[in-house]
C-alpha cells in the first residue's frame, strides 16, 4: 500500500532513509530537490545556495543554517562546537556576507558527560570570538539515553552581504577562473583516521577555520567574485558539480594543481578513497573573473589559511553542467557527483 | 608515495603512448582482466589516449560483480538474523540481491559492519562469543590467502563464533572460458598483477600455449598499464604468444609459496557459479577438512527464497566482454549507482561503474 | 587484482595471536599489516599490502629495470 501517492521518490525505491541520503552526494540532492524544494517552494529557497539572500530595505542579508552531527565529537583540530560555529559562519561567507549573529540549538543525549558539554560550549565561545560573531539566541533539549548519540547542534546565522559583492550561479561565465584556497581532504581524513585507528605521521588536523577574512580580502582587493562555495560534505566534487549544474556551464580542472598532502594521499590510497570526495572545512572555492586568478591567489596566500591557494581550473563552454578533470597523464575524466557514502574498498 | 607516484608520471606516459602508436599497424582487440585495471584506464583517461586501432574489452575481474545472486540473498538472510553480526568489505554492501542489498538490511536494524580485513572480522568474533560473526569472504586469488588465514586462526584458537560465507573465484578458468568460446574476439590478455603476485603465472603459460594468445602480467598504475599494453602489442605485431611479466617488481613466476600453501591447506577447488556467466568448472574455492565447519551456509542453515536477477541487466555480457556498459539500454537511465540493476554498476571494480563515473557521456539535463 | 598498496616496513613485532605484525608507512601515514605471507620481509623493505596482509616484497632491482626501460624510450 502506498501511503503517500504523491511522494516523488517512490517508496518502493527507498522506503527508509539511508546513511547515503546524508552524504552530500546524489541521494542528498534527490532528497532536497524532490521532497524539500517543492514542498517549501519560494523564490528565496529556489537558488539552493549555501544561504538565502534576502533584502530588508537597502541592506542585503544572508541567512543560513546547518546541523552538526559529526562523530566522534572531539577530533584533531576541533570539535563539534567549533565546527558548528565556523560551519555556519562560512556558509554566510559563501554568500559574500560578513557573518554577524548566530543562533545555537543543542540536542543533548541523557548521559552525556557534563564535562564534555562544557568543553564544547567553551569551544563555541572561543570559535565565536575567532570568527567575530555573536551567539545571540539558542535552545537546548534533552532526549533519552540511546536516542541521541551524545550531542547534535544546529546553528543558524545572519550576515550582511558585502557592498559590491554579488555572487550566484547566474554570474558565472565561461572563461572564469576557479581558485581553491587551501589543501584538500584534511577534515574528512582527520575524522576517518580517528575512526579507523590509523596513526598519522604528521598531525593531520581538521582544517576547520573561519574563511570570511579571506573572502573579505578578495573583495577589498577588487577581485570580481562570481561564485563562492565551500567543499564540505561530498568534497570538491560536490561543490564543483553543484556550481556547474546551476550555472549551466562546464568546468575543467587540472589534477596536477590540486593541493593534496601526503597524509591525505596515504589514507586515500590505502582505503581506496578519492580525495575529490573527501569533506573539507576551512577552505573554499572562488570563481573569479577571467584574468584575475593570479591576483586572487596572491591575496589569499597572505592569509595563514590560504598559503596553498591555487588556481585549479576554469569554467568552459564545452560539456555544460559537467566537471571534467585533466589527469596527471593528460587524459580526461569526468568528475561525477558521488552517489552515496564513499565506502572504502578493498578490491 | 614511492612505487606509486613514479608510475603516474605524465611525461613518461606520453612517451609510452607515442611508442604504442608507433608500434601498432593493425587493429587488435585485447582484454584487461581485472576490474581495478579497468577503473584505472578510465580514471586516468587512458582509454581515450590509446590509438583507435586498439580495442579494449573489459574482463570479468570483479569478484563483487561475479558473486552469485543466490549468495547475496543468503548474506541478506543471515544479516537480518538478530543473533548474527554480519561483516563485509565495503564493496559488497551496495550490491543488490534479488530484492535488496546489505545496506538496506543495516537500515532496517541488522548488525552489518564494514571491515577492511578478515582479521577485523575474526577480532569481532572473538569479542562476541555469544553471537555468530559471519564474514563475507569474497575475492579472487589475491584475497584468498588472507581469508584462509582467518579460517586457519579460527580453527587453531577454537573461535566457534566465527563463520565465513565464501564466494572465492579463480581467474585462469575464466580466461579459458573466454578464450575457448567460439565468439571470442580477444587476441591478447593483460593478466591481473596482484592475483599473479599470489599464484605466479605458470598456469597462464599453459593457456597462452593452448590458445596461442599472448598474455602480459600487468600492474595497476597508468605506466604499468601502458607498458603492459605496449608489450602485448609488440607480441601481437610479431605473432608471439608467450607470457611476459610487466609487474616484475611484485610478481615472481612461481608467485608466493607461503600464500599458496595456506590456500591449499584451507580450501579445495570446486565448480563455481559466476553471476551473469554461469557455472565454470573448477573455478571456485570451498573450505575443506577441519575448516569446513566455519562455512556459514552448512553451519547456519540459510533459507532464502528463490533468487532472480533484474531482467534488464546485461551484466553477464559485460563481464564476458561481449557488450560494453554503454551498449546497455538501462545504462545511466534505469541503472545508476544510486539505483542499480546489477553489480557492475555498484562495485568499485565494476565496468559499468567505471564508465558512469569517469567516462564522457551525455549528461541528462534535469 | 585489488587494492594492493606499496608501503615501507618501519618495525616488526609478534602480536598476541603469534602473528608477525609490522608498522608500515604509506606516504604520510602508518598502518599495521601482517607479514606472515612474506617471511623474508624486513625493516626497510617495501611490501605490497592487500586487506591487511603483505602479499609480496617489492623487488627494488626489477622496479629499477622497469624504470630504465621507460627512461630509454623516446
Amino acid at each position: 500500500m502506498n501511503l503517500f501517492p504523491n511522494c516523488p521518490i517512490p517508496l518502493t525505491e527507498y522506503p527508509r532513509v539511508l546513511l547515503a541520503h546524508g552524504g552530500g552526494g546524489r541521494l542528498t540532492q534527490n532528497l532536497i530537490e524532490k521532497m524539500l524544494l517543492p514542498s517549501f517552494d519560494n523564490p528565496f529557497l529556489a537558488p539552493l545556495h549555501d544561504g538565502a539572500l534576502i533584502s530588508l530595505g537597502e541592506q542585503r542579508l544572508a541567512l543560513s543554517t546547518d546541523s552538526y552531527v559529526v562523530h566522534p565529537p572531539f577530533f584533531p583540530g576541533g570539535d563539534i562546537g567549533r565546527l558548528a560555529v565556523f560551519g555556519t559562519a562560512n556558509d554566510l561567507a559563501m554568500c559574500g556576507a560578513r557573518p554577524l549573529f548566530l543562533s545555537c540549538a543543542l540536542i543533548l543525549e541523557e548521559g552525556l558527560p557534563m564535562e564534555d558539554l562544557w568543553r564544547i560550549i567553551v569551544s563555541m565561545k572561543e570559535a565565536a570570538q575567532e570568527a567575530d560573531v555573536q551567539i545571540v539566541t539558542g535552545d537546548s533539549k534533552v532526549v533519552e539515553r540511546g536516542k541521541g548519540d551524545g550531542i547534535f547542534i544546529n546553528t543558524a546565522g545572519i550576515g550582511a552581504v558585502l557592498p559590491g559583492v554579488e555572487v550566484g550561479p547566474q554570474q558565472v561565465q565561461a572563461g572564469d577562473e576557479i581558485v581553491l584556497s587551501g589543501p584538500l581532504g584534511l577534515h574528512g581524513i582527520a575524522i576517518m583516521a580517528l575512526r579507523e585507528g590509523l596513526s598519522l605521521d604528521a598531525d593531520v588536523k581538521s582544517d576547520s577555520a573561519p574563511v570570511f577574512p579571506m573572502v573579505k580580502a578578495l573583495a577589498e582587493e577588487g577581485i570580481e567574485i562570481h561564485m563562492l562555495r565551500d567543499p564540505t560534505r561530498g568534497g570538491l566534487s560536490s561543490a564543483l558539480n553543484e556550481m556547474a549544474t546551476k550555472s549551466r556551464i562546464g568546468m575543467l580542472i587540472e589534477e596536477e594543481r590540486l593541493p593534496i598532502g601526503p597524509e591525505v594521499q596515504g589514507v586515500c590510497e590505502i582505503l581506496g578513497l578519492d580525495p575529490l570526495y573527501v569533506a573539507n572545512e576551512g577552505n573554499f572555492i572562488a570563481v573569479v573573473k577571467e584574468g584575475q586568478s593570479e591576483q586572487a591567489v596572491e591575496v589569499l596566500r597572505k592569509n595563514p589559511s590560504g598559503r596553498q591557494a591555487v588556481c585549479i581550473g576554469r569554467a568552459v563552454t564545452e560539456h555544460p553542467q559537467t566537471v571534467v578533470m585533466r589527469t596527471r597523464i593528460r587524459g580526461e575524466r569526468i568528475v561525477d557527483v558521488m552517489s552515496g557514502e564513499q565506502l572504502p574498498r578493498i578490491c | 608515495m614511492r612505487y606509486l607516484d613514479e608510475y603516474r608520471d605524465g611525461a613518461a606516459a606520453q612517451k609510452m603512448l607515442r611508442r604504442i602508436a608507433g608500434t601498432i599497424t593493425r587493429p587488435w582487440t585485447i582484454m584487461e582482466v581485472c576490474g581495478s585495471q579497468t577503473h584505472a584506464l578510465l580514471k586516468y583517461g587512458i582509454d581515450q589516449l590509446l590509438p583507435d586501432k586498439l580495442t579494449l574489452i573489459h574482463g570479468p575481474g570483479c569478484p563483487v560483480c561475479v558473486t552469485p545472486v543466490e549468495i547475496i540473498d543468503q548474506a541478506i538472510a543471515l544479516a537480518a538474523r538478530p543473533d548474527v553480526i554480519f561483516t563485509s568489505y565495503g564493496d559488497m554492501l551496495r550490491v543488490p540481491g534479488s530484492g535488496k542489498d546489505l545496506l538496506s538490511v543495516k537500515a532496517e536494524g541488522g548488525d552489518v559492519r564494514m571491515v577492511y580485513s578478515p582479521m577485523d572480522a575474526l577480532k569481532i568474533a572473538r569479542e562476541n562469543p555469544d553471537k555468530k560473526t559471519v564474514f563475507f569472504a569474497i575475492g579472487f586469488e589475491t584475497t584468498a590467502p588472507a581469508n584462509a588465514m582467518a579460517a586457519f586462526l579460527a580453527e587453531r584458537d577454537g573461535v566457534d563464533s566465527f563463520f565465513m560465507l565464501t564466494s572465492h573465484v579463480l581467474i585462469p578458468p575464466a580466461i579459458e572460458t573466454i578464450a575457448s568460446s567460439p565468439d571470442n574476439r580477444v587476441q591478447g590478455f593483460l593478466a591481473p598483477g596482484h592475483v599473479c603476485t599470489v599464484t605466479g603465472y605458470t598456469q597462464y603459460e599453459t593457456l597462452a600455449a593452448k590458445y596461442r594468445l599472448p598474455i602480459v602480467v600487468t600492474g595497476f598504475e597508468p605506466l604499468d598499464l601502458l607498458q603492459g599494453i605496449y608489450m602485448l602489442i609488440k607480441q601481437l605485431e610479431t605473432g608471439g604468444y608467450t607470457v611476459e611479466n610487466q609487474y616484475a617488481r611484485s610478481v615472481a613466476r612461481d608467485g608466493n609459496p607461503q600464500a599458496q600453501a595456506l590456500i591449499d591447506k584451507v580450501f579445495e577447488v570446486v565448480d563455481h557459479k559466476w553471476r551473469g556467466i554461469g557455472t565454470i568448472p573448477l573455478s571456485g574455492l570451498r573450505l575443506k577438512g577441519p575448516y569446513a565447519r566455519f562455512d556459514a551456509i552448512t553451519a547456519l542453515g540459510v533459507e532464502s527464497p528463490p533468487s532472480q536477477e533484474a531482467s534488464a541487466c546485461i551484466a553477464g555480457l559485460v563481464l564476458q566482454g561481449v557488450k560494453k556498459p554503454v551498449d546497455c539500454p538501462a545504462f545511466a537511465t534505469d541503472c545508476t549507482p544510486e539505483h542499480c540493476l546489477g553489480a557492475p554498476m555498484v562495485s568499485s571494480e565494476g565496468a559499468c561503474a567505471a564508465y558512469y563515473l569517469y567516462s564522457r557521456r551525455e549528461k541528462a539535463i534535469t | 587484482m585489488c587494492l594492493g598498496i606499496p608501503g615501507e616496513i618501519l618495525s616488526i613485532e609478534v602480536d598476541e595471536q603469534q602473528m608477525r605484525k609490522a608498522k608500515v608507512r604509506f606516504g604520510g601515514i602508518t598502518r599495521d599489516a601482517y607479514l606472515d605471507l612474506v617471511p623474508e620481509a624486513a625493516v626497510g623493505d617495501y611490501v605490497i599490502v592487500h586487506v591487511g596482509f603483505a602479499i609480496s616484497k617489492v623487488d627494488a632491482e626489477r622496479a629499477r629495470e622497469t624504470f630504465q626501460l621507460l627512461e630509454e624510450m623516446e
